[in-house]
């Protein structure tokens, strides 16, 4: 299997800790010397990096959150002058105010450094011909492939996002054999070829590497089979770097953390605590290497697991699984973690009922209740009171298989549950009135 | 001998039948028979109308859930055995009924039953086989 930095992806575990440790405490120097902010909350925290003398020291340090960066608006978490800042980058700010993230001179070759390590996992090299459909602007996932596909030696046709019937005239005419975009939009050109009557033989694709959002591996059957390639996934975040942090190789089972550049953590989101390795939790990243803005225990709010066994491929870096969630959806309900996702995917998959529902928890005496409201629609309305409590026990019993804890349903009105142009309304938590 | 009639799904919640009855009145809709099932958390209406077709029109615009089903309407003698004698006629042919309701006519003196089957061809077949007076559509209606 192709590998594109041996020296730093095959690392003998041993060497690769060292290489952290010494990392770590230069970037928390750097940290707390050059962002008033890590110096405001190592102060407040009364630990100083001094402290740190190990990589297990690391759970001493205070987290930092997304609150914490868009306080930042726009250079408070820079920690070099901007004149030494040579790309910026930005979240949407969809959920806020926008994020902003520089990269140095140095910052943008440690990127395309881990572009063409995720490429070549994905099966890239520089005969291949790489169409990028991913935005090229202030989204980091344009920018981002882009260099990493030139550093590799491959062709990069940069046609961003957008415009299905030129980026299919192009896949064609180009001769493109790797294709760079979200899961979602590869399924979509799927079938925008399969619409414009183009065999899948007129093309020359070989290779996908899709990311920017959460797939299945049902997708990734789909999008494999429907245009013939072999598709794999990557993980990044803006604040941390942007695609990069993580990527699949050919074993598609986990994807392996680019651990020189970064140390992954996870832990139980309630309480902060570390929790052992494969425990299911949130992913907390920290950078080693980035110069503009180092990031020190990073809340990621992905809900992820690490899996410490060396993998098939020879790479020595940890893998973490595709992100379950995120902790900002996750409720726990008697002790298990729930994700309206999972009730969601059930209600995909149930012929009968439209993916409309809301969640309502509540705590009876001292166990919690969870109510699910689930849309009727005109395919399922019975007149017949039998057949109604037929579909209502259908529905929750899959549903109880699901999440692992039982739950009422209760069938509403088509159109009651609030409609929202952005992010649905999904879960009213009552017990936090309490 | 088919007789439609509008089911409404409805969630149990203090106003939602007068929303229903306000939207009939106003398209002047009258009501011929009535019947609520329910549970705790929500009910099927059930309506027979004098105007079934413009009814479920203005149901669905108005955002409700329907669903149009045939039911059969029985009329029965009003004396003490009258609707013991049809229900023999179901026993005998071990025929089930899924619902009933009832209502009382006031031209002829005799009472109406509306009866839901799944094998309405057959009730049909058996209910006139042992002389039972059914309504059409249109005679329950116009009542």
């Amino acid at each position: 299997m192709l590998i594109w930095n041996k020296t730093a992806e095959t690392m003998p575990r041993e060497a690769l800790i060292k290489l952290q440790k010494q990392r770590l405490l230069s970037i928390l120097e750097h940290a707390y010397s050059n962002v008033p902010f890590y110096k405001a909350v190592f102060d407040e925290n009364k630990i100083s990096h001094k402290d740190i003398n190990s990589l297990d020291d690391l759970k001493e340090l205070p987290f930092t959150t997304k609150a914490d960066m868009q306080a930042s608006y726009p250079y408070n978490m820079f920690a070099i002058p901007l004149d030494k800042v040579v790309r910026i980058h930005s979240s949407s700010g969809t959920t806020g105010k926008p994020t902003v993230v520089g990269y140095s001179r140095k910052d943008l070759d440690n990127w395309s450094e881990l572009i063409a390590r995720l490429l070549t996992a994905g099966g890239v090299t520089q005969k291949d011909i790489v169409q990028i459909a991913f935005g090229y602007g202030l989204f980091t996932g344009g920018f981002g492939l882009h260099y990493g596909v030139e550093k590799i030696g491959a062709a990069v046709v940069p046609v961003s996002s957008g415009n299905t019937e030129r980026q299919l005239m192009i896949m064609r005419d180009f001769k493109t054999t790797a294709l760079v975009c979200t899961p979602s939009y590869a399924l979509y050109l799927a079938e925008a070829i399969n619409e414009a009557n183009i065999s899948p033989d007129d093309l020359y694709l070989r290779v996908g590497m899709f990311g920017a959002e959460p797939w299945t591996e049902g997708m990734r059957s789909e999008i494999e089979r429907r245009l013939g390639i072999s598709a794999t996934d990557n993980y990044g975040l803006s604040e941390v770097m942007g695609p990069g942090v993580s990527m699949e190789c050919q074993c598609k089972h986990g994807m392996h953390i680019n651990e020189d550049h970064f140390i992954a953590e996870i832990i139980n989101p309630d309480t902060g605590e570390v929790l052992p390795h494969g425990s299911v939790g949130e992913l907390v990243l920290t950078t080693l290497t980035k110069e503009a803005i180092p990031v020190i225990r990073y809340r990621t709010r992905d809900i992820a697991s690490l899996i410490e066994e060396q993998c098939e491929c020879g790479r020595t870096f940890t893998r973490m699984t595709k992100p379950q969630g995120r902790t900002d959806d996750m409720l726990i309900i008697r002790g298990v973690n729930v994700f309206p996702s999972q009730i969601e995917t059930v209600l995909i998959e149930m012929e009968e009922t439209d993916p409309h529902y809301q969640l309502v928890v509540s705590r009876e005496g001292a166990l919690d209740e969870l109510e699910i409201r689930v849309e009727v629609n005109e395919a399922f309305f019975s007149d017949e009171m039998r057949q109604m409590r037929e579909i209502e026990e259908k529905i929750r019993q899959k549903i109880r298989d699901a999440l692992g804890v039982s739950a009422k349903l209760k069938l509403v009105e088509p159109k009651s549950i609030e409609r929202s142009t952005g992010k649905a309304k999904r879960v009213i938590d009552l017990r936090k009135k309490n | 001998m088919h007789v439609k009639q509008i089911s409404i799904f409805m969630e149990n919640r203090a106003g939602r039948l007068e929303e229903i009855t306000s939207v009939l009145a106003k398209e002047n809709i009258n009501i011929r028979a009535i019947s609520l099932a329910d549970t705790s958390d929500f009910g099927i209406l059930r309506l027979i109308v004098n105007k079934p077709v413009d009814a479920v029109e203005i149901l669905r615009k108005e955002g409700f859930t329907i669903r149009e089903n045939e039911v059969i309407a029985c009329v029965i003698e009003d004396r003490p055995g009258g609707l013991h004698s049809m229900l023999e006629l179901f026993a005998k042919s071990e025929l089930s009924i899924e619902y009933m309701y009832g209502f009382f006519e006031r031209h002829t003196d005799k009472a109406v039953m509306i009866i839901r089957v799944n094998d309405p061809a057959r009730a049909i077949k058996i209910l006139l086989d042992g002389g039972v007076e059914l309504l059409r559509g249109e005679q329950v209606y116009s009542l």
